[in-house]
């Protein structure tokens, strides 16, 4: 069990850290390159990527915390099959509540959810994170990462909902004034070549802004 | 004929990784090379022939409202669906160990060239996406297996292509920030619009 010797602030720099860097700097999708295939392919409309981006915020938050919290017990050769009945356990629990509670949207991700046990980003998150730290700052990852998917298939939902039907959340944006004078919308947006290069395009832009760039 | 249709849909129209964005993650990873693409493709054709007819045995004889009716009237209406995804994975990595043992007895060379791919399978989002796909589009044992290896095929086909439109692209000048990852993504989305083509093709 963790010792209580050093106690440390809950908002110390480290968890600061732990929160802040998966945001931009260390961006689970665009940086890290992990879980890009729940994130293109629930992206076409903007009300599917929130809830996907809110599902995967808290299985990575709470498998982080339980994976923390039974880290000195599990014996590192069975590790893997652990976390994926953790990871598991959890999504069947989002799985089951949105079904109540959304069944509409549960339907529109239709498998997307389950896929969330095999998304990289909650079993690497846990590799290289939870298995070696507290609790506390395990959760504060959990969040950074969370948020930073969230945010990125947010971005990506957006602008494909926004090109691709005209709509945002469901409510239309263009003005039929601009149909009327031939616009027309661009239906590759919806369908998979466009998540693609939606994402390509962010990923170019944000790492011209952050400056980081990858040798080939 | 039905059956001939549903590969050449799951391989090319229905690309698993184009249309549905399944594997993506090690496809980016390990699309540098040819080589490491092919073996990687392989043994994903390898796991999902065998995943997909077993998982079709478990959904339909245990998992399923109703089919655990074999062991007695009494269990005829046990639903066990909500145990689906926590069954599925623990049968693929059962699975992707037990084919590595006997890759390895078999034949040494075979496991050498798939050896460390292997057991990356367990975490490629295809194999689970297509027990997940069977569940849901309601197939026949038949059509589970033909599903399971065109999809594999398919995501074999378009790791390879990749790798070799990678190999050829470090000559070429690509701005700075768009190296790997960006570029990759793009022409991704530009295989593709390619791979829509084939859509409407019938027998």
């Amino acid at each position: 069990m963790p010792s209580k010797k050093e106690k440390e602030p809950v908002f110390s720099t480290k968890n600061k850290r732990a929160f802040f860097i998966p945001l931009n700097e260390n961006n689970p999708i665009t940086i890290q390159v992990l879980g890009i295939c729940s994130a293109l392919a629930v992206t076409s409309q903007l009300i599917p990527s929130l809830v996907m981006g809110i599902a995967v915020i808290v299985v990575v938050v709470f498998s982080n915390l339980i994976i923390s919290l039974l880290r000195n017990l599990i014996p590192s050769k069975i590790r893997i099959i652990v976390e994926m009945t953790v990871v598991a356990s959890l999504v069947i629990l989002v799985d089951q509540i949105l079904k109540a509670y959304a069944y509409d949207v549960s339907k529109q991700l239709s498998i997307f959810v389950g896929l969330i046990i095999t998304n990289c980003i909650v079993l690497g998150r846990l590799e290289a994170f939870a298995l070696t730290n507290k609790p506390v700052p395990s959760i504060f990852d959990g969040i950074g990462n969370g948020l930073g998917y969230a945010f990125v298939i947010a971005v990506v939902g957006f602008f494909r909902e926004l090109f691709g039907s005209g709509k945002l959340l469901g409510f239309q944006i263009i003005p039929e004034g601009l149909y009327n004078m031939g616009y027309v919308d661009n239906g590759l947006m919806v369908l998979a070549p466009g998540a693609f290069i939606i994402l390509g395009i962010f990923i170019w832009v944000q790492r011209t802004i952050t400056g980081t760039f990858e040798e080939e | 004929m039905e059956l001939i249709n549903l590969g050449i849909e799951s391989i090319f129209v229905n690309n698993i990784l184009l249309a549905y964005f399944l594997g993506m993650c090690s496809f980016l990873a390990l699309s540098k090379k040819i080589s490491t693409a092919a073996g990687l493709g392989v043994a994903v054709i390898f796991v999902l022939t065998i995943t997909a007819p077993v998982n079709w045995l478990l959904n339909n004889f245990i998992l399923q409202k109703g089919a655990l009716v074999w062991l007695g009237d009494s269990f005829k209406d046990v639903d066990l669906s909500f145990m689906t995804y926590i069954f599925f994975i623990a049968v693929i990595a059962a699975m992707v160990q037990l084919v590595e043992m006997i890759v390895e007895k078999i034949s040494q060379a075979l496991y050498s060239a798939l050896g460390i791919y292997l057991p990356l399978i367990t975490v490629n989002c295809a194999i689970l996406g297509v027990a997940l796909f069977m569940v849901e589009r309601k197939y026949t044992l038949a059509q589970t297996t033909v599903f399971g290896i065109s999809s594999g095929i398919g995501w074999a086909l378009a790791i390879i292509l990749m790798a070799a439109i990678r190999e050829k692209i470090k000559y070429s000048n690509v701005p700075p920030a768009l190296r790997g990852l960006g570029i990759t993504m793009i022409i991704t989305g530009l295989m593709a619009m390619a791979f829509m083509i084939f859509s409407g093709i019938q027998i």
